[in-house]
């Protein structure tokens, strides 16, 4: 096997933080924002004075500048946003994991805050609607008005050609919801729902039943990165999360899963049977388990579902152990990034046993991260 | 038969092509449903781009489709996500995968939403639907 490049394992998650989860959060999205990076730099033990980069989502409103004001930041080396739309997060990672690997920056927060259903909403196009302008103007006038509209799209095809289930979608929303069930912070946590209740729900842009879908939620969340020494140095006696690898892949969305995930697994030296715990971004369940299958985890994904092998206490594939975007929040793939340095950090509230090396993508194939656990 | 009808909501966008994209929407005021193909090397290409991806090149010819194809895929809105479903759900989507090959967007005119299936034999029919705005709609195959 050919050596691990050396940016593998350079570079740490040493924090991370979030705001509680709402419909209505009754503050801004830059109040959020810092908030969220606040609660990051104090579990990393960091002063914002030593933070000198910051990255954020495109359609994030909190502009670089004016975090850096809030917080008190005096110099600031690196910044920049990647632009699409909320599936980003793990090419963040991989941006500012990067620059610190090559020195131009030591301490790199990671940040989104938004008000994503007391504000701006997704679901109803009020973000990446295009007014039948560029690419829209051969889609929305026929009433593929939102983000979902297109999804659904590829859903349906995606059905007809493997032959997977409304059912199958169902059994791993059930399986996330169980994983809210034991997480404090999720949206969904006081709320059980069964396969029957899945299948009952209304079709909102059919094929997506409402349980397919992802939550609306005002919120904040942030990661700090650092050099793997600088970690080692400060955080003596606390597991972190290593960056094991970090992989972008585009053009486009969907279909660069695979070419994404080749290079993922061979700068990480891992096997897919090597991961312990998986995030997959979930806007819509079925792509969970056309992810699952694209990334190579399992061949059939919808019958991993089926049998439970999604869950957290099974010893199938343990996936969105958080609650994912469907059950604890929908903060476009920071949660999960979160859940997945938890994961190997041993805190998460659906802990799988020695987690090592846990995967997450943050947007049907537009990147993913794997983190390994590392004791300081 | 059904004398369904689809009625298209006032309150979805017009297209507003791009440069690369007007002669596609020209063409549609004359009643003709046409594609980009590289004048180099021959590739049909839709959406329409500036530079071809398989040569590079920059010129391209727009050749007209025979305007039959079938449904690739298709989504029904049950709910009004968005203002301009008020009043029109549900409302069906399709996909429609050309005979030539390219795959566009559209709504079918005669089918209602919990008859279209994926495969179904459809041909375009021409809509105007604002002033000096023609859309490609599409209609079961006879």
């Amino acid at each position: 096997m050919r050596p691990r490049p050396a940016f593998s394992n350079a570079v740490a998650v040493v924090g991370v933080g979030e705001t509680d989860y709402s419909r209505e959060s009754g503050r801004s999205e830059l109040t959020l924002a810092l908030q969220a990076i606040g609660a990051a730099l104090d579990d990393a033990g960091i002063e914002p004075r030593e933070v000198d980069g910051l990255m954020k989502w495109w359609v994030d409103t909190s502009l670089e500048a004016e975090v850096a004001a809030n917080l008190g930041i005096p110099d600031l080396a690196w910044w920049g946003e990647i632009n699409q739309a909320g599936n980003v997060g793990a090419a963040l990672v991989a941006h500012a994991a990067a620059a610190i690997f090559a020195g131009l920056a030591n301490v790199v927060v990671i940040y989104r805050g938004v008000n994503g259903r007391s504000g701006r909403r997704y679901g109803r196009g009020d973000v990446t609607g295009q007014r039948g302008r560029g690419a829209g103007a051969f889609s929305e006038p026929y009433g593929l008005l939102t983000p979902q509209h297109g999804l659904a799209m590829a859903a349906r095809r995606r059905m007809f050609e493997t032959g997977i289930t409304s059912r199958q979608f169902g059994a791993q929303a059930v399986a996330q919801r169980r994983h809210a069930n034991r997480n404090p912070r999720a949206t969904f946590h006081d709320r059980t729902l069964t396969l029957e209740e899945h299948q009952a729900s209304r079709f909102v842009i059919e094929p997506f039943r409402l349980f397919d879908c992802c939550l609306e939620t005002d919120g904040g969340g942030a990661l700090v990165l650092a050099s793997a020494d600088r970690a080692q140095a400060t955080a003596a006696g606390r597991p972190l999360a290593l960056v094991r690898a970090a992989a972008q892949s585009g053009p486009g969305v969907g279909a660069p899963a695979k070419r994404g995930a080749e290079r993922l697994f061979d700068m990480a030296g891992l096997s897919r049977a090597d991961i312990d715990v998986v995030q997959i971004y979930d806007h819509f369940c079925p792509f969970v388990l056309f992810a699952l299958e694209d990334y190579g985890f399992v061949k059939d994904a919808g019958r991993l579902a089926e049998e439970g092998g999604t869950e957290w206490a099974g010893d199938g594939v343990p996936v969105n152990t958080s609650g994912g975007h469907l059950s604890e929040a929908y903060l476009q793939g920071m949660n999960h990034l979160i859940e997945a340095v938890r994961q190997v950090r041993g805190e998460s509230t659906a802990q799988v046993p020695n987690a090592t090396f846990s995967f997450c993508d943050t947007g049907i194939g537009a990147g993913a991260v794997i983190f390994e656990r590392f004791e300081t | 038969m059904s004398g369904w009808r689809f009625k298209r909501p006032d309150g979805l966008p017009l297209p507003q092509p791009t440069e690369e994209a007007q002669p596609f929407f020209d063409a549609l005021r004359e009643h003709r449903l046409v594609v980009q193909r590289c004048a180099s090397c021959e590739a049909l290409v839709h959406p329409p781009r500036a530079m071809c991806g398989t040569c590079r090149a920059v010129r391209f010819d727009w050749v007209a489709m025979r305007g039959a194809g079938t449904v690739y895929s298709h989504v029904v809105t049950r709910q009004a996500v968005h203002p301009a479903f008020a009043g029109h759900t549900p409302l069906a989507t399709v996909e429609v995968e050309l005979a030539e090959g390219p795959r566009l967007y559209s709504n079918l005119v005669d089918v209602p939403p919990e008859e279209i299936v994926i495969g179904m034999a459809v041909e375009v029919v021409f809509v105007a639907v604002a002033e000096g705005v023609v859309l490609p709609l599409f209609r079961r195959a006879h």
